[in-house]
């Protein structure tokens, strides 16, 4: 990347701040613009999947096969005009979309993608994401009160809650990764997964964990079948029964954004993100698959993707009292229990501990 | 002198949100302003390379105790003419307690302050020293027993603010959520076999 900046006319003779500024965006907009792809193309297909699973066949009226069915539905989202309420908040009304999916993009700024690539290589980074994760409520919530409408303030009430309650189990499950990496720094719990088969791999002695954390993701995300926050059937679509045209097309993103954030992180934490599950396998020799890299994590995060959309197609919704329930007294409990199990481990030297 | 400009313009934000938290009229713009001013405060924060701090400040107070706030302000149904009521009758105390609050800082910031020399700036560290670690390696070495005791005594507010809902009241219809959950299909479905109904 700075290569091609290098050979910018005039590049060199910029300020070395603006050139630093320079570097940091060139990495950015990349970033964004395949996030923002596979977001598109991730509703494609969840749109697929659910059609084959429930025996039906999905879009394919728009492009080959019905690939260019995402780019005309923003065509069509973006065409639309924005309703404001007259009695809504306005302000707060706007802003709102722009709450739930900042934070959805600015998470990636830690991610990282192989063994070199990270935009910020920050040894703060597993704290930084349980905080930018935890600000993404704001959106549901302002969403839910400033339109002034019923449906969409108990949508956001009870999103509110949920996501408060589900983030404790999140938080206590990262703290069981964060005792067996020893370390913030995203890049370190990948690589303190490294040295041996996929068996060295966290799932393995935290599965206990991987399991919640997964789940919380899923409730989390609002998806199904957590979404009582937009049940269709109760409070018609929730916090944003009140929005139309682009301000919708905003949340429909920032969920997507975020159901591929949950999903990259339960590969880096938990599926050793970008190694290889062949590492060290005779048969393979010297290629691709044998090697660590970018291939793999991109796998292992389409692997819980499409577990995403394989839970919606299958659960039915879960009752709201039971989602509280699951939440604070089976994941809660659950984390804190492995937590202490796993500081015996650490102790004794038991498993991937043993020095 | 980068950093100078960041922090000047991080501050002035930072006054006017909280001005803005005491002066907007409507509870939840207050609460919204406060998450601002928390969000700058972990900037100046940042600024002191103490990432630790700015980033715990965010997930804490913004993430989790201004999530409640909001949760609190927007269901109460505020009724603000009756809150502006009693303004003329209490308005001399609350100058007195300002005035009170205003002569203590003084009293730290101006007149003990004299005698105390500047504190030196502390050099900065090197990019790769790891704030969290340093902050772990004294809290749970040297200051172990202060740490223990907060933990017990948010345990014990933890404690008794689940006791205050425990109460029971008679004629409560309440569901036994894990009696539900614990129903088999064989309770309650009982699958008959017939022969088919002949002409």
């Amino acid at each position: 990347m700075e290569a091609l900046l290098n050979a910018l006319p005039g590049w060199a003779l910029l300020p070395d701040a603006v050139q630093t500024v320079g570097v940091i965006v060139a990495q950015i907009v990349p970033i964004l613009i395949v996030l923002t792809l596979c977001v598109a193309y991730l509703t494609y297909a969840e749109r697929k999947v659910i059609g084959y699973i429930q025996n039906r066949i999905g879009p394919n009226r728009v492009g080959f096969k019905g690939l260019l069915q995402p780019f005309a539905d923003v065509l069509k989202l973006m065409l639309k005009e924005v309703v404001i309420p007259t009695n809504s908040n306005r302000f707060l009304f706007v802003i709102a979309p722009l709450l739930a999916i900042i934070p959805a993009f600015a998470t990636w700024a830690v991610i990282p993608f192989n063994d070199h690539f990270v935009l910020a290589d920050i040894n703060a980074g597993l704290l930084y994401v349980l905080a930018l994760t935890s600000v993404g409520v704001y959106g549901v919530i302002l969403a839910g009160w400033a339109s002034n409408s019923k449906y969409a303030f108990l949508g956001a009430m009870r999103s509110a809650a949920q996501i408060v309650a589900y983030e404790i189990a999140m938080g206590f499950a990262l703290v069981g990764v964060l005792m067996a990496a020893g370390s913030l720094n995203l890049g370190d719990i990948v690589r303190a997964q490294g040295g041996g088969t996929l068996l060295s791999w966290f799932w393995l002695p935290l599965l206990p964990l991987f399991v919640v954390y997964f789940i919380s993701g899923v409730a989390e995300t609002n998806r199904a079948p957590f979404d009582v926050a937009e049940g269709e059937s109760e409070i018609v679509a929730g916090f944003h029964v009140e929005y139309s045209g682009m301000a919708f097309a905003v949340f429909f993103l920032a969920e997507y954004a975020n159901m591929i954030l949950i999903s990259a992180l339960t590969a880096l934490f938990f599926l050793g993100g970008w190694l290889s599950p062949f590492a060290g396998l005779p048969v393979l020799g010297d290629t691709f698959l044998a090697e660590p890299g970018f291939f793999w994590f991109a796998l292992k995060t389409a692997l819980f993707l499409f577990c995403f959309l394989w839970f919606r197609a299958t659960f039915p919704r879960y009752r709201y009292d039971q989602i509280m329930r699951l939440g604070w007294k089976v994941f809660i409990p659950v984390t804190i229990i492995w937590i202490f199990v796993l500081g015996g481990m650490v102790h004794l030297e038991i498993g991937p501990w043993a020095r | 002198m980068i950093g100078h400009v960041l922090f000047f313009a991080l501050a002035a934000v930072l006054l006017s949100a909280a001005i803005g938290v005491i002066t907007s009229r409507n509870p939840v713009h207050s609460a919204m302003f406060l998450v601002l001013a928390f969000f700058i405060s972990a900037g100046l924060w940042l600024l002191l390379e103490a990432e630790f701090l700015a980033i715990v400040l965010v997930l804490v107070y913004v993430g989790a105790v201004m999530v409640l706030f909001l949760f609190v302000v927007m269901m109460l149904d505020l009724n603000l003419t009756r809150l502006r009521e009693g303004f003329a009758r209490y308005a001399p105390l609350g100058v007195v307690l300002s005035l009170v609050i205003v002569a203590l800082l003084a009293n730290v910031f101006w007149f003990r302050a004299q005698d105390t020399p500047l504190m030196v700036t502390p050099e900065l560290r090197s990019a790769d020293v790891s704030n969290t670690r340093e902050l772990g390696s004294v809290l749970y070495t040297e200051h172990v027993y202060a740490f223990e005791l907060a933990a017990v005594i948010l345990l014990v507010a933890i404690v008794a603010a689940i006791t205050l809902t425990m109460r029971r009241r008679p004629g409560l219809k309440v569901q036994d959520v894990a009696k539900q959950v614990a129903v088999r299909r064989e309770d309650r479905v009982r699958v008959v076999k017939m022969d088919a109904e002949k002409e």
